[in-house]
């Protein structure tokens, strides 16, 4: 085979080779992923579109449904804990929602490549973009119902102030801990088909070990220094504690948030390119 | 199938070889536009229908791997020079898709290497990843941006597509309200205006109508002279003959014959121990 010494020649070259466990190289596949991100917002748009979400009672479920969620679980705590008010509803809506997010943003995410079929089958693209697309599909959703927080806390006669700003930082975070998880669980779901079938048990169980029914000062005394392993514990702890209380909230937070998030991405998206040159054949 | 001998079948015995049209040439010294090296591919399917946590927990108890290989494609080595378009021919299961899917890029080969220059649009045997929930409209954005086109080539693009498909109002319709041909019809619309380099259809109009037909093959003979290669693959041998200039044989996986459409076509037929007039014209 020619192989040409002429820049010319190879400028448009592109080589498929076997990498069976092997990553591809970075650069190129960056850049690629970069270059389509418009084709991710207009997969994840019209996927919104064609969920009908467009409409004004597509809008108001979106809200609706977790904020009737956040009424049962504010009266099942209610009642177990005897602890209740205004401020402490806002708690609940504001963690809840947020969660839902993180929630939505790995269970649309599992499905993200099995679900793809002929877009996967036919056309060659970083297949990164499909968890992606879930996770920014899952943040459009939970948009419309920041204003119903913002409501719920001015009722509650919550503070407004500058420090609630620092809650985007923690939101951040979540996009990102987000993706990484929505790649994982995406790469897991060609592999083994039930692994959606389990999520809604494991997310069910990360959303009682998260300061979202409880704050995060109460952590019982014993586990307070493990509450760290928890990702969503410094995730979600610092968004309402941001957002709710207009606290700052403690450094440990801050680290273990940002660390988590990026660990997630890390792994979690060199876990699913590693195996996505694979996904063509498994589908 | 897209053929131009339809209408008149005598021309496909012994009609000259190759298209009538502008093409471009290889410059000296330049390397192939698509070089397949020594490819091999293997399908691992599993006999359970879908893979479960379930079924992997079964299987280690049992001690199994219930994973059966398809060897779909084994030590194929072509080049294809700039200007040229490819025929390929084979039976069914030969591996003919398979091997459009490993140069389009989605499939990676298991063994050897393939070298492709310029941008690739693929018309695969599946279609183009539409949506049927999605207008027509809504679909073309989305394939053209998957494709790699910008958000503005990809509005501009969206008018002529729809023009060439001439698919009238349905074009703001869900794609499940269309009929096969329809369908078919816009996929081939919306590959062929992507601007392509190398162009790969697999079995694409198989649903389009007569006048359809003739317009896809007037619109590839015009691409030819922009594009650098074209793969072609159909069991429509006449329309092999008569768009293509090269062609290779595929049969159970391997490259039985690498020559002009003429004589692969002969060949293919013989082996098929049918005459090469009642297929054609039994397939046309
Ligand atoms: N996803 C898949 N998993 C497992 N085996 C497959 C898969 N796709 C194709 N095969 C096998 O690979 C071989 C080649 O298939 P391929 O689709 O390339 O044939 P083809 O030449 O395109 O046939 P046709 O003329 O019917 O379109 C066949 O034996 C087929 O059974
Ligand atoms: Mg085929």
């Amino acid at each position: 085979m020619a192989h040409d010494t002429t820049p010319d020649w190879d400028a448009e070259l592109q080589v498929y080779e076997p990498h069976k466990a092997g990553l591809p190289r970075f650069g190129p596949y960056f850049r690629d992923l970069v270059d389509r991100l418009p084709f991710a917002a207009e997969f994840s748009r019209s996927g919104i579109r064609a969920a009908n979400t467009q409409t004004v009672f597509g809008q108001l479920w979106l809200v609706l449904n977790p904020l009737l969620l956040a009424c049962v679980y504010y009266i099942l705590v209610a009642i177990l804990t005897r602890r209740g008010g205004m401020e402490f509803l806002a708690h609940i809506v504001g963690g809840l929602f947020v969660y839902y997010f993180v929630s939505n943003s790995i269970s649309t995410g599992a499905s993200s490549v099995t679900g793809g079929g002929r877009l996967i089958m036919n056309m060659a693209f970083p297949r990164l973009l499909m968890p992606m697309a879930a996770v920014r599909t899952a943040f459009f959703r939970f948009l419309p119902t920041v204003p119903v927080y913002l409501l719920i806390h001015t009722l509650g006669g919550g503070v407004w102030s500058p420090t609630m700003l620092l809650g985007l930082v923690f939101l951040g975070m979540l996009v990102v801990f987000g993706i990484g998880m929505a790649a994982f669980v995406a790469a897991l779901q060609v592999y083994f088909r039930d692994t959606s079938s389990f999520l809604p048990y494991f997310l069910r169980i990360w959303l009682y070990l998260s300061p979202v029914l409880w704050y995060p000062q109460d952590a019982p005394e014993r586990f307070a220094d493990l509450m760290v392993l928890n990702p969503l514990y410094s995730m979600i702890g610092g968004w309402t504690e941001t957002t709710l209380q207009g606290v700052v909230p403690p450094v440990e937070m801050w680290v273990a948030g940002s660390l988590w998030a990026v660990v997630a991405l890390v792994a979690g998206s060199l876990f699913f390119m590693s195996r996505e040159r694979d996904f063509a054949v498994r589908l | 199938m897209i053929s131009l001998s339809a209408s008149d079948p005598t021309t496909t015995a012994g009609a000259p070889a190759g298209p009538r049209r502008p093409q471009q040439t290889p410059a000296p010294g330049e390397p192939p536009t698509v070089s397949v090296q020594d490819v091999s591919i293997v399908y691992r399917t599993t006999f359970e229908k879908v893979p479960t946590f379930k079924s992997a927990i079964v299987r280690l108890g049992r001690g199994e791997r219930a994973v059966r290989e398809v060897d779909a494609l084994q030590n194929v080595s072509f080049d294809v020079p700039r200007g040229t378009s490819l025929g390929i021919i084979g039976a069914n299961g030969a591996g003919k898709s398979t091997l459009m899917r490993a140069i389009a890029g989605v499939l990676p080969p298991t063994k050897g290497r393939i070298e492709v220059r310029g941008k690739i649009s693929a018309l695969l045997a599946l279609g183009v990843g539409f949506n049927g929930q999605l207008s027509g409209r809504e679909n073309v954005v989305l394939g053209g941006l998957a494709a790699g086109l910008s958000r503005e080539q990809v509005e501009e693009r969206a008018e002529q597509i729809a023009e060439f498909a001439e698919i009238g109002e349905f074009m703001d319709l869900p794609m499940r309200t269309y009929s096969s041909g329809m369908y078919q019809r816009l996929a081939f619309s919306v590959s062929v205006h992507m601007d392509p380099d190398i162009l790969l259809i697999d079995e694409a109009l198989s649903a389009g109508d007569a006048s359809f037909k003739e317009k896809a093959t007037a619109k590839m003979d015009e691409l030819m002279a922009s594009a650098r290669a074209m793969f072609l693959v159909s069991h429509s041998l006449g329309s092999i003959k008569s768009l293509c200039d090269d062609a290779i044989w595929i049969h159970k996986g391997k490259l039985m014959m690498h020559d002009t459409p003429e004589r692969c076509i002969a060949a293919y037929t013989k082996f098929l121990k049918v005459g090469e007039n009642a297929f054609t014209f039994e397939d046309l």
